[in-house]
């Protein structure tokens, strides 16, 4: 187990995945109708009235409580996989369920139910109503129909499409790895898509719903050169429709997964010890995930737990240091159209020319800063109480050139490829995983180097932020956030930047 | 859902596949029911009460193959799914490798009680777990002044399952959990040191309840003010909290998809040296109460006692039907259940008096491993070792190095396994092990 630590974005890699296999084509259980964008297909599709909405909701409020919400879901997933050059094994999964939250301060209660009957809701909003001790009678407030933007608008749902449509684009990414170097030995793949409808209704009345598709795509290429192998996995991941699938995407996964597999052969491990660190534009951006982003969730600092509690309103970095925290980005893995407690995605400005600007709320937190809450409030699925979250992070573009940052570095090392990350919140000490990168030494790179940690201090690494570049990427990398046991997609990007000082993971003369 | 109802359910969705078109099935139907509380600086912070139930099924439609899993137990909706599934199943391509486990690897029943359910956790009330949990907050609330916060979590599951395959398997278990927790989070100079304690249960009347809470407070005590150290090769012990997350990597190697993916360290090593000959390993499902403890895997195949390490020596691997079936290897279990390591002589502070000049890890963060190479990097925290004794906390450092010289720099370990641990592992000492700080 482990507190105040956030453990990870990992790559949903093919490594964890004996269970991450595949198949697809399932319509739901129910003949599918897509549904059009308007409250009533979404009630009928959970076959609830307002009445019983209103009548559940009283329930959750008859104890006293401040505030409740309902939060259905209906979730379908497929994986389809590939070994041995043929996509081979399939896997579907169907999540359906309400989960009833009940706030009283800051406490919170919280049940769900896996049959959505008018009987089974009560009961979960009785139990998760016992966070209040007092009785109260509620009465129900006008419904306000939340007006939904489309972040991830979907020209082709997964729904619609089938196993036989999904297969040639494996098997194309299995074929264009073999076909690049003869060094292959090995290819595993995997396609997955994730249709979810939800439908939000709360105590103040908001009655808001949401459809939201995912899809990841990756292959991990392994390779053998004179008795030693090498793996890396390639991926991506979007919240589109089936519209997602083209040859160029496969290409694109196929030359990356081929290309840095083989540079791996290449690549030791550097020396052990506190150097410069150039991190690319990109990838890096698990940086500002893992250093800054976890100690910004409001839910940390409201308990006094993070490092940057105190921090609010003051100078954390140079005056060219701008991040974001955005859920608003079309197609990214980590768009939202509103939050699971109903509050509307936005651009979350976090550090303002060098000037720590706001945290990243949920319900309970933004009430306790009596600020607006910013579309943090997130949940892995209506199992779960909603927690603040990062959606997609980035850093907004600096003064300097990439040139002239790698230039200024006599000896350090330039990273841009990583597997994972995780963070301490109370002690500020982040790492991330380097799984390529190169030595740089006066001004040059030169030997590449794989598969070593990074650790430093978030607070003094975003001091420590020297320069930062004009060459923003936000990438569409297959990150999932762990937090408090609940996963979270989430998307990031950095232009390339230079922290003066950081520890990197090596061996000794 | 009681047993007798589970095994029905299971039944007839097997049936129900088989009728679709399936030449083999297995399904597995479960329930769990469970409970978490959190209480912060002697506030409840929220209770959350959980109710879950399932099916999967593996499908075996013309040497094609899918899983699938499903929580809409109405059966009607339960058919349509298979029947989708079992349609979906045919577009894939053929494996020769899949197929149910040869029966004659079935656990066939009659087994020993395990003891790993205990009937009185379902009789225990809300107010008793709020008790225990506040009590333990309660060690440490308002004990030192630099305390900024104290959060204690109680969490319990009771879960039950059965099994069923078309070519002869029936089995079903049922488990307990709990689980007392205290964190405590502490104003330092240089941040904001937190640490927590914790320990498990199966059965209700065996949960340790006190010493949690100061155990947490003297751990986060202990932190305050870390430094990091010059970057080197230093003897390192490993504390048994956490010594299992370098087993893992070790664990991952033996898997019978690791080896034909080709994503392990350890192909071809058995009955090679792999560790210092001071460690063994035996993999053992059927001590009573562990919390690993079955007759039988989620393939049905029945649970055998087995070394896994011998005095540093390979002895097997964990093989699943399916790859045992594509590496020509016999399957013995794809998961491992209670792994217990070899001993040594030493508790903890006996290991630390030991070293002249090192380093303790109690945490790891973050970091990784290269499952081909058996290369590895991760982040840890701990304590400066100097004559025997621990002079300061440390952070900030990464351990570095490559999994199969690693393990032939053990040199010692201590007598301290967590009972309540599935891998049972005590405290490790390490010699000259790359570590990097300043």
């Amino acid at each position: 187990m482990n507190f105040n630590r956030r453990e990870f974005i990992r790559i949903s890699g093919i490594t964890a995945a004996g269970s991450l296999i595949v198949p697809a084509v399932f319509q739901s259980c129910k003949p599918q109708v897509r549904l059009t964008n308007d409250a009533e297909s979404y009630l009928s599709h959970f076959e609830v009235t307002r009445q019983q909405l209103e009548k559940v909701i009283s329930a959750a409020m008859e104890k006293g409580a401040d505030y409740a919400d309902l939060f259905f879901e209906h979730t379908l997933e497929n994986y389809s996989s590939l070994e041995d050059n043929k996509v081979n094994s399939a896997f579907s999964n169907v999540g359906y369920g309400v989960g009833i939250r009940v706030l009283k301060g800051d406490q919170t209660g919280y049940a769900y139910s896996e049959a959505i009957t008018p009987e089974a809701m009560l009961k979960a909003a009785r139990t998760a109503a016992n966070i209040a001790d007092s009785q109260s009678k509620f009465s129900p407030v006008n419904i306000t129909e939340f007006t939904r933007p489309d972040y991830y608008p979907v020209v082709s749902s997964w729904e619609d499409t089938s196993v036989q449509q999904k297969i040639p684009y494996i098997q194309r990414l299995n074929d264009n790895i073999f076909s690049a170097d003869k060094k292959v030995t090995r290819v595993n793949a995997v396609l997955g898509d994730t249709s979810s409808y939800i439908l939000f209704y709360n105590s103040e009345g908001l009655l808001a719903w949401d459809y939201r598709p995912m899809v990841i795509f990756g292959g991990t290429c392994i390779m053998e050169q004179k008795g030693r192998i090498e793996n890396y996995f390639a991926g991506k991941s979007f919240r589109m429709g089936s519209e997602f699938l083209t040859n160029q995407i496969v290409d694109e996964i196929a030359r990356e997964a081929v290309e840095k597999t083989s540079m791996l052969f290449e690549a030791g491990m550097p020396k052990a010890g506190e150097m410069e660190v150039v991190m690319g534009a990109g990838d890096s951006g698990i940086l500002l995930h893992e250093a800054i982003g976890h100690a910004f969730e409001a839910d940390f600092n409201r308990k006094n737990l993070s490092i940057f509690a105190d921090k609010m309103g003051k100078k954390v970095a140079e005056d060219f240091v701008n991040i974001v925290d955005d859920g608003t980005l079309k197609g990214k893995r980590g768009a939202i159209n509103f939050d699971d407690e109903g509050n509307p995605s936005e651009k979350t400005r976090i550090v303002s020319n060098g000037t720590l600007s706001s945290f990243l709320h949920d319900r309970i937190s933004a009430k306790y800063y009596n600020v607006k809450p910013t579309g943090n409030g997130r949940r892995q699925d209506f199992r779960n109480i909603p927690i603040p979250r990062m959606r997609c992070t980035y850093m907004e573009n600096g003064p300097h050139k990439k040139e002239e940052i790698i230039a200024s570095v006599k000896n350090g090392v330039y990273v841009d490829n990583f597997s994972n990350g995780e963070v301490n919140i109370g002690q500020g000490d982040f790492t991330f995983f380097v799984k390529f990168g190169y030595l740089i030494e006066n001004g040059k790179l030169t030997r590449p180097v794989k598969d070593f940690n990074i650790i430093g201090n978030g607070p003094q690494a975003l001091a420590d932020m020297s320069m930062v570049a004009d060459d923003l990427v936000i990438t569409n990398g297959m990150w999932t956030c762990g937090k408090n046991g609940q996963g979270a997609p989430n998307s990031m990007g950095i232009p390339t930047v230079k922290i003066k000082k950081l520890t990197v993971g090596g061996t000794n003369a | 859902m009681n047993t007798t109802e589970k095994y029905s359910l299971a039944e007839m969705a097997i049936d129900h596949a088989l009728r679709c078109g399936a030449d083999q099935v297995s399904a597995t139907i479960y329930e769990n029911r469970s409970n978490d509380i959190e209480i912060r600086d002697q506030k409840i912070d929220s209770l959350k009460e959980s109710n879950r139930s399932g099916l999967s099924i593996n499908l075996y439609v013309n040497k094609k193959y899918s899983s699938h899993s499903t929580n809409r137990l109405k059966k009607e909706d339960l058919l349509k799914f298979i029947e989708e599934a079992v349609k979906a199943t045919k577009f894939l391509a053929e494996d020769e490798f899949r197929a149910l486990p040869d029966p004659e690897l079935y656990y066939k029943g009659g087994g020993p009680d395990l003891q790993t359910f205990d009937p009185k956790l379902d009789t225990i009330d809300a107010k008793t777990k709020i008790d225990l949990a506040m009590n333990v907050l309660n060690e440490a609330y308002g004990k030192d002044e630099r305390i900024i916060s104290v959060s204690s979590y109680y969490s319990d599951s009771i879960s039950s399952s059965v099994m069923v395959a078309s070519n002869g398997f029936r089995g079903d278990s049922s488990n307990t959990r709990l689980s007392l927790t205290a964190s405590v989070s502490m104003k330092g100079e240089t941040g904001r040191p937190n640490d927590y304690w914790n320990e498990n249960a199966l059965f209700f009347d065996r949960l340790v309840r006190k010493d949690i809470g100061s155990k947490a407070l003297e751990r986060t005590r202990s932190k305050m003010n870390p430094k990091k150290l010059i970057s080197g090769k230093y003897p390192v012990i490993v504390e048994n909290r956490v010594s299992a997350n370098l087993l893992y990597p070790i664990y991952q190697a033996l898997t019978g998809s690791s080896l034909y993916q080709k994503q392990s360290f350890l192909i071809g090593k058995q009955n090679q040296k792999i560790t210092s000959q001071l460690l063994s390993a035996v993999d053992d499902p059927l001590i009573p109460s562990g919390p690993g403890s079955r007759h039988f895997d989620d393939e049905g195949i029945a649970a055998v006692r087995r070394p896994i390490i011998e005095n540093g020596i390979l002895k097997s691997y964990y093989i699943d039907n399916y790859y045992g079936k594509k590496l020509g290897m016999k399957p013995n279990s794809g998961s491992s259940s209670n792994v217990i390591c070899s001993t040594g002589n030493k508790n903890l502070k006996e290991l630390i008096a030991s070293v002249k000049k090192g380093v303790l890890i109690t945490g790891f963060i973050g970091g990784n491993f290269n499952g081909s190479t058996g290369d590895f990097s991760y982040g840890i925290e701990g304590f400066y070792i100097e004559n025997g004794g621990l002079v300061h906390p440390v952070n900030e450092m990464n351990i570095t190095g490559n999994m199969n010289s690693f393990w032939l720099n053990l040199a010692d370990l201590g007598n301290d396994f967590r009972e309540g641990d599935s891998l049972r592992i005590p405290s490790l000492l390490f010699d000259n092990i790359d570590l990097s700080g300043k």
